[in-house]
């Protein structure tokens, strides 16, 4: 057991406070897209501290691989909540695909724009027709000429009313095993037969969207991988997406926030956190948050030292994450009782709202990226050895 | 950075497992559990492993191992429910007798396994049904209840100021009849004491917390042991068991069962080695993650020992099948040195949540 990193990294800690010490008061506001942020974007890879190992030639500042100076600049970052630069599918999955399988080409053309907040990307995976079956998907692509022509529709693709372009799961091998029948394709939002129309979720907030495609053309060589190989290509990423899902980290600053929150709410004159029952509710979550956070450090090590007997404890993270936050939300919401339920612009609004948007957010998050009954199957098939649910066709009427 | 077990650490797990798989069966268990046969076979044995010599220096004839180590066996032993006192005197005792000083001669004969020392600190955590002990003039009167170990040699005795005495086992005005619990794998007692003779070990009451905070440590990691085990139990059950003609392992009700069992012990794993850590290298978390593990892990415990016996159907709760062990241990754990809702108010009062 060793849980320091070494000296050589205390040295690098030292560099990345400094920065964010001299950077703290000129950061734009971690939001949406937009010219600040871009500009702050750059000078986060200038630094180093964003695009981090991407090479140099595709625009990124080009750092050997180390997981725990990575580590380091989001902890030193998180430490006083400084804007860590721009987020979004583009750079969080598209990037490490293409690196990994994308053509020469291709990474000359995409990484650099995307990952210098120039080109914005949407993820098309998710149909009504295919959600946790994401592989019985049937947006199709077919082959006319030098050009894919694409018909079907997408659901739940964030940022696509935003997005300069997809990446999208597409049939393109009709007859082939559903597993082997889809192709991941690359194409600009503006193409004609494109339609995006938002959706509404129970935050109030439109960032989903549905996307509608009519006769859509799209240049032949904008696939990344092989025809029929799209599933792996995908796979490679959503593995990526679980885990990101539900950080410790954010979970422990939420807990800092929820413990103030109760040293400072009352009921009756009496402090909340001097309420037995809500302390008691506080406590249990705090020990959830303590499981969560040691099983990450293991996961951390694990990647460091390349130890091999941590599948489940990987496995786990999206499930038990995103279900402790939906609870420690609720919390916050439940020890302010009517006050709680302030949302928009209510002069007892506490935290900006943040409490019932992330309540209702990461009720979302069980349900997306894989819903938390999936996760229980992958964890007992992969994880346990259990097999897998027989087929049944769905009953004729 | 390393989190988690060594090579060493990894392979004294393998040996500690091999050895209890091949020589304290859960007949062995039955035999010690009905009364046909004492735990003292099977405590030699583990002496001759070192494992009663744990946490005791080398100088004093140990083996001189961490507390990471020590978290290591008692996962194991919770694993094969083994019947035998480890908590208190490879545990507890070693802890006090090392901190407070003094005691060397005590300390080899618990390394060599000749020598059982009990605990009675229960009326210093929280006294019930009026048990109280009072010391005075290296006297002491009162009762302690629910004391770990019938057949010690002698007991550690906490007092309300957290100040720790030696009493005899023969003492003179001692008296002392077992207690029976659901958990027959350790056993129990009742000390009444009239003016007894009482050594004091340490009257610093830092010594009484590092080694409560230690105990909770190891009985939390016994509670990883049993519950691993009892998952281990009902996937293997759930994977032979057929009904509908398919085994029951391919129902998505049982297999959400056992995920759920699995994604609530899976992070204890990391939370004891943790906590182990802090034992050893960072005495300044220590108190308060000694407080969250033992209420966390037996939180899991009671979901994960429910869970498996469900996933057994009817045979779960049959003694034939024995799972039943597994259940009552987790159980005694769960409620021995600090219930949960206890310990988490202790973790509130730590951080000035509480009064």
């Amino acid at each position: 057991m060793d849980l320091s990193f070494g000296k050589e990294y205390e040295e690098f800690r030292r560099e990345v406070s400094r920065f964010v010490e001299e950077n703290k008061d000129r950061q734009p506001a971690i939001g949406p897209h937009s010219l600040d942020t871009v500009t702050w974007q750059k000078k986060l890879i200038e630094n180093g501290y964003a695009a981090r190992t991407i090479p140099r030639k595709y625009g990124g500042f080009g750092a050997e691989p180390d997981i725990i100076k990575s580590r380091i600049i989001s902890e030193e970052f998180g430490r006083v909540q400084m804007n860590s630069g721009l987020g979004g599918q583009g750079i969080s999955m598209l990037t490490p695909v293409l690196l990994d399988m994308g053509t020469e080409e291709q990474k000359q053309q995409f990484i650099k724009p995307t990952i210098h907040g120039e080109m914005v990307w949407c993820q098309g995976y998710s149909e009504p027709g295919a959600g946790s079956d994401l592989a019985s998907l049937t947006t199709r692509a077919e082959l006319d000429g030098d050009e894919w022509v694409i018909n079907g529709q997408k659901i739940w693709t964030s940022s696509a009313h935003v997005a300069d372009w997809i990446f999208c799961l597409v049939r393109t091998e009709p007859d082939a095993p559903k597993h082997q029948g889809i192709s991941f394709l690359l194409f600009r939002m503006d193409t004609p037969g494109i339609e995006v129309r938002p959706l509404v979720d129970m935050t109030m907030t439109a960032s989903f969207n549905e996307v509608f495609f009519t006769d859509v053309r799209v240049p032949k060589d904008q696939i990344v991988g092989r025809r029929g190989e799209g599933w792996q290509v995908a796979n490679a990423i959503l593995g990526f997406e679980r885990g990101s899902l539900a950080t410790p980290d954010a979970a422990h600053s939420r807990l800092n926030g929820l413990i103030e929150l109760m040293q400072q709410e009352t009921i009756n004159g009496e402090k909340i956190i001097q309420n037995p029952q809500f302390r008691e509710r506080l406590m249990k979550i705090q020990g959830r948050v303590m499981a969560m956070g040691y099983n990450d450090m293991r996961l951390f090590s694990a990647r460091i030292n390349g130890n091999k007997d941590t599948r489940l404890a990987g496995m786990i993270v999206k499930l038990q994450g995103t279900e402790l936050r939906h609870e420690l939300e609720g919390l916050a919401i439940d020890i302010m009782g009517e006050i709680g339920l302030s949302y928009n612009q209510n002069p007892y609004l506490r935290g900006g709202g943040s409490w019932q948007r992330h309540y209702m957010y990461y009720l979302g998050l069980i349900i997306g990226g894989g819903t938390n009954q999936i996760q229980k199957n992958i964890i007992s098939e992969r994880g346990l050895g259990m097999p897998r649910e027989p087929k049944a066709e769905s009953k004729q009427e | 950075m390393e989190f988690g077990l060594s090579e060493e650490q990894t392979l004294l797990q393998d040996s500690i497992n091999r050895y209890l798989t091949d020589q304290v069966s859960l007949d062995e268990v039955r035999k010690v559990a009905g009364g046909e046969i004492s735990d003292a076979g099977i405590w030699q044995g583990l002496a001759e492993l070192g494992i009663t010599g744990i946490l005791i220096p080398e100088s004093h004839g140990g083996v001189g191992s961490g507390n990471l180590e020590a978290a290591v066996v008692a996962e194991c032993l919770g694993y094969h429910v083994t019947p035998v006192p480890f908590l208190s005197t490879a545990v507890i005792a070693p802890t006090a007798l090392t901190m407070a000083g003094n005691h060397e001669e005590l300390l080899g004969s618990i390394a060599s396994g000749e020598h059982r020392t009990g605990v009675a600190f229960g009326e210093a955590i929280g006294a019930r049904a009026d048990a109280s002990v009072s010391i005075s003039g290296g006297k002491i009167n009162g009762r302690s209840i629910f004391v770990l170990d019938e057949d010690a040699d002698d007991y550690l005795v906490a007092d309300g100021n957290h100040h720790i005495y030696l009493v005899k086992a023969n003492a003179r005005g001692l008296e002392r009849t077992g207690l029976s619990t659901v958990d027959r794998t350790r056993s129990t007692c009742q000390l009444v004491y009239n003016n007894v003779d009482a050594q004091l070990v340490s009257d610093n009451p830092q010594v009484f917390t590092v080694t409560l905070d230690t105990a909770r440590i190891m009985q939390a990691a016994d509670t990883l042991g049993a519950a691993q085990c009892m998952l281990d139990q009902a996937v293997a059950y759930a994977m032979q068991r057929k009904q509908f003609n398919r085994i029951i392992a391919s129902f998505q009700a049982v297999k959400h069962m056992c995920a759920e069992m699995a994604a609530n012990l899976e992070p204890c794993r990391s939370f004891i080695w943790y906590a182990s850590h802090t034992l050893d290298a960072l005495p300044e978390e220590r108190h308060l993650v000694a407080c969250h593990t033992k209420a966390h892990l037996q939180e899991t415990g009671q979901q994960v020992s429910k869970t498996a016996t469900e996933v057994h159907g009817g045979m779960g709760f049959t003694d034939l099948v024995g799972l039943h062990y597994w259940f009552k241990r987790i159980g005694a754990n769960r409620q021995l040195l600090g219930s949960p809702e206890m310990l988490r108010e202790e973790a509130a009062r730590i951080q000035g949540f509480a009064a």
